[in-house]
């Protein structure tokens, strides 16, 4: 489990960034961190692996002050993806890129291959083990990345708008994944933005504003609520907005997945149904 | 318009592969986009959205080299013949990333840039810098430098630095990829207020066409570098939806409800592609 | 030597006397201190020249950046003084450890009150760069946007390289570890991938910049121009007296170090 207990972090320059940052993290968690920019969404990631330690409060991962510890030592338990894979690869070939934190962590040379084909097969890149991953495209090096963190099969994920320049079915595949990994037992932590993906993946959703934690619950809850989406910069996701127009009809004011839209609407377009063929 | 719209951008058998590409990245185009049309231009990644773009513009075949098969004219130029500076004043292109658009120490520089280039008056340059700043709001912003502003600042000067080469198209290549969800209804909204006011083609690559679907009357879907739809955005959303969604187009999640329930029979009539008509097709239902 | 030395380098934005001077006019001040300061070795000359720059870092606000950029020449001050204490006399020592502090503080002075900005429009300007630039690069503004470009990327990449230091540390990448062989190996990673980031903003940003007629087929005009104002013609007449006075005396007279 990561504790984040009453978290503040101040930049050197004296900016706050962060103010009294309570969290749990354990194994099966699904969690989308929210939030305008600047908001501090990275920041806070930043802390969960040591990179950065906090000016007030601790964080302890498995039992562990993150001030005693090493980034190194704490990045075998939390994986975190950065959101340019271009701030990671620098390998001759994929292979290579994703053996890089397997080697940095002592594994066997054995044991590296074979965990660099597994993983590599996990994400659909076996085919590319042997290319450069300049020659790879956007895509493609996001998930290199993603595969660099995930072989050393941390149980900590997280990732870093990991939906921007994706198309719907590359998201559907991310989305596939990290259910994969939650349900091994996995903690998954997203950083987005992306309103819809969050609406039909229901994480637990924390939504930051100006360093606080201003909302803490289920998807549904959380985006249904026009203030605090507003606070966010974000927009209500497309159901929730459609079903604010339908609330005479006695439908809830919470959706926000398509599925669960349909339904509700089924429900009662099915009545409406029966009712005009009685009518005639 | 007093005059009937006239085709801006025609194509014919365009395609274009690049050096040292195993296939061509666009083939067989054959494209007619009238004036002031608001065009959503999709696609799976790799379709080859941005190519096209790039040909709209000049850097395909300018800054980008690579075979180059049929006919393009943009605004009565052909582009094969024409240099990318020529082309700038008729095609603005705005960028995915917003940061790396911005060039000069400050953002009245920047916008000034463009027009600097055209060798124009400075009296000239002057006011074409003052009027783009106002129609974009960031008069405010004149003398930050680039890195101090947010992504939706940054997009909105690039638009500005754009617009002061008075265009009469502007390409915008998935402008609000990095842009949070309010940011980039902002920069959506502005870009059709631009286009009313002045008069603009607006052509927009996105993935996600929620975002596009309230303000684009047209849509142009790409494969595998071809065209497989051209239409109407409701016309396309209601008859060709399969497609789409086989495609791994981000259809509107409106659009995907109605088809959903028309499919079960509890709803008829075309599928609406915002939420507004979406709202106003479901009560339509209901009181029935 | 941290970074914060470089503080006293880096560019003020205000709004002083010195810093509207004219780019071109500050640059010959340098040169105005430069050529007395290369020309003589006495002790007296450079306690001068030290002392005469010091109302322009008062009336330009940058006195205290200018004591940082001291202490980064603390160093080199000092070793400067001790070599020169081995080849010579104590008082030579003394002499060249204050011209170096004197060539510090003037560019020093000069960095800190001249925009990048105005510098590549000075760039612009000057004959010699235009030229060159046209023989090297085919355009004559080529040099002086190369110049521009660089800077405005500096923020940028600064960035860039502390993420790229956070995102490999996060892959167990331990950067203060290991024999000095294994640190500079250590480096690659980091390296490699900031190199392809510079690119490939530079690569998007002549995209950007060419999408805007860059470099357009005729003359380019400028919507910010230099002006040389009174106050800039009576200093360059200044400094073109000192330069050539300092000559004159060079050549007349042998000046001793004490």
């Amino acid at each position: 489990m990561i504790t984040l207990d009453k978290v503040s972090y101040t930049y050197r320059s004296g900016q706050r960034a962060l103010t009294d940052i309570d969290l749990n993290l354990e194994g099966g968690d699904f969690i989308a961190i929210m939030g305008e920019n600047g908001a501090g969404k990275t920041t806070l990631a930043k802390h969960l692996n040591g990179l950065l330690k906090p000016s007030q409060g601790r964080v302890l991962v498995d039992g562990e002050d993150t001030r005693k510890v090493s980034v190194a030592k704490l990045s075998r338990k939390v994986g975190l993806v950065f959101q340019n894979p271009d701030h990671l690869l620098f390998s001759e070939t994929v292979k290579d890129e994703v053996a890089f934190g397997l080697k940095n962590f002592g594994f066997a040379p054995e044991v590296v291959e074979k965990q660099v084909m597994r993983t590599l097969e996990a994400l659909g890149l076996a085919e590319y083990a042997e290319t450069s991953p300049f020659l790879l495209s956007g895509g493609e090096r996001k998930r290199v990345a993603l595969a660099a963190i995930l072989a050393t099969e941390p149980d900590y994920l997280i990732l870093d708008e990991p939906t921007i320049g994706q198309d719907y079915q590359q998201k559907e595949r991310l989305r596939n994944f990290i259910l994969q990994l939650y349900s091994q037992g996995k903690a998954v932590v997203m950083i987005t933005h992306d309103v819809e993906f969050v609406a039909e993946s229901n994480p637990m959703v924390i939504l930051l504003s100006q360093g606080r934690i201003v909302a803490r619950g289920p998807a549904d809850s959380v985006l249904s609520k026009d203030e605090l989406v507003k606070k966010a910069s974000l927009v209500r996701p497309q159901m929730s907005r459609l079903f604010s127009e339908l609330t005479k009809y006695g439908f809830p004011s919470d959706v926000v997945d398509v599925h669960r839209a349909r339904i509700l609407l089924e429900e009662k377009l099915s009545e409406v149904k029966v009712r005009v063929a009685q009518n005639s | 318009m007093a005059h009937a719209p006239r085709e801006i951008i025609l194509a014919k058998n365009l395609g274009f592969q690049y050096v040292g590409a195993r296939k061509a990245a666009i083939q067989e185009i054959e494209l007619t986009i009238k004036e002031n049309e608001f065009i959503l231009l999709t696609g799976p990644s790799g379709c080859g959205k941005t190519s096209l773009c790039r040909c709209l513009n000049g850097l395909i075949p300018n800054f980008y080299q690579g075979e180059w098969t049929g006919e393009l004219l943009v605004d009565g130029l052909s582009v094969t013949t024409q240099l990318t500076s020529e082309l700038s004043r008729r095609v603005g292109y705005v960028f995915q990333n917003p940061e790396n658009q911005l060039f000069a120490l400050t953002v009245e520089k920047d916008i000034a840039f463009g027009p600097e280039n055209l060798g124009l008056s400075r009296q000239e340059i002057r006011q074409r810098v003052d009027e783009a700043m106002n129609v974009t709001g960031t008069l405010p912003l004149k003398d930050l430098a680039p890195y101090e502003l947010s992504g939706g600042q940054q997009q909105r000067v690039a638009l500005a630095g754009v617009l002061a080469m008075k265009p009469s198209v502007i390409v915008l290549d998935e402008p609000t990829s990095f842009l949070d969800p309010r940011t980039a209804e902002e920069v959506m909204k502005a870009t059709d207020d631009l286009r009313r006011e002045l008069g603009l083609t607006i052509v927009v690559v996105e993935h996600r066409l929620d975002l596009v679907a309230r303000y684009a009357e047209r849509i142009i879907v790409m494969d595998g570098g071809k065209v497989v739809a051209d239409g109407g955005l409701e016309e396309t959303l209601d008859e060709k939806f399969d497609l789409l969604e086989g495609l791994g187009v981000g259809v509107p999640r409106v659009s995907l409800l109605w088809t959903m329930l028309r499919r079960d029979g509890l709803v008829s009539g075309k599928v609406p592609t915002h939420v507004e008509s979406a709202a106003a097709s479901l009560q339509g239902m209901m009181n029935q | 030597m941290s970074l914060r030395t470089l503080e006293g380098f880096k560019f003020s934005t205000l709004k002083t006397p010195v810093h509207l001077l004219d780019p071109r006019t500050k640059f010959l001040i340098v040169i105005a201190v430069l050529v007395p300061a290369l020309l003589f070795a006495n002790i007296y000359v450079m306690i001068v020249l030290l002392l005469s720059q010091i109302p322009l870092l008062l009336v330009g606000r940058v006195a205290r950046r200018w004591a940082l950029s001291l202490r980064a020449g603390v160093f080199l001050s000092a070793l400067i003084f001790v070599v020169n204490l081995f080849t010579g006399s104590y008082l030579s020592a003394i002499a060249l450890t204050l011209r170096f502090l004197v060539l510090l503080t003037s560019f020093s002075l000069f960095f800190m009150t001249t925009s990048p900005d105005d510098l590549g429009l000075a760039l612009d300007r000057i004959g010699a760069i235009r030229w060159l630039s046209r023989r090297w690069l085919g355009y004559p503004n080529a040099l002086s946007f190369t110049f521009t470009t660089a800077v405005r990327l500096v923020p940028t990449l600064a960035v860039d390289a502390q993420t790229v230091v956070d995102a490999q540390r996060s892959r167990g990448l331990e950067l203060d570890k290991g024999n000095l062989l294994k640190r500079v190996r250590n480096y690659i990673p980091i390296l490699i991938p900031l190199l392809l980031i510079a690119i490939r903003r530079s690569l998007e940003l002549a995209e950007a910049l060419e999408s805007r007629g860059f470099p357009g087929k005729e003359g380019r005009t400028s919507l910010f121009q230099l002006k040389l104002r009174p106050v800039d013609y009576a200093i360059i007449a200044f400094s073109l007296v000192a330069i050539t006075g300092s000559f004159w005396v060079f050549f007349h007279y042998k000046i001793p170090v004490l």
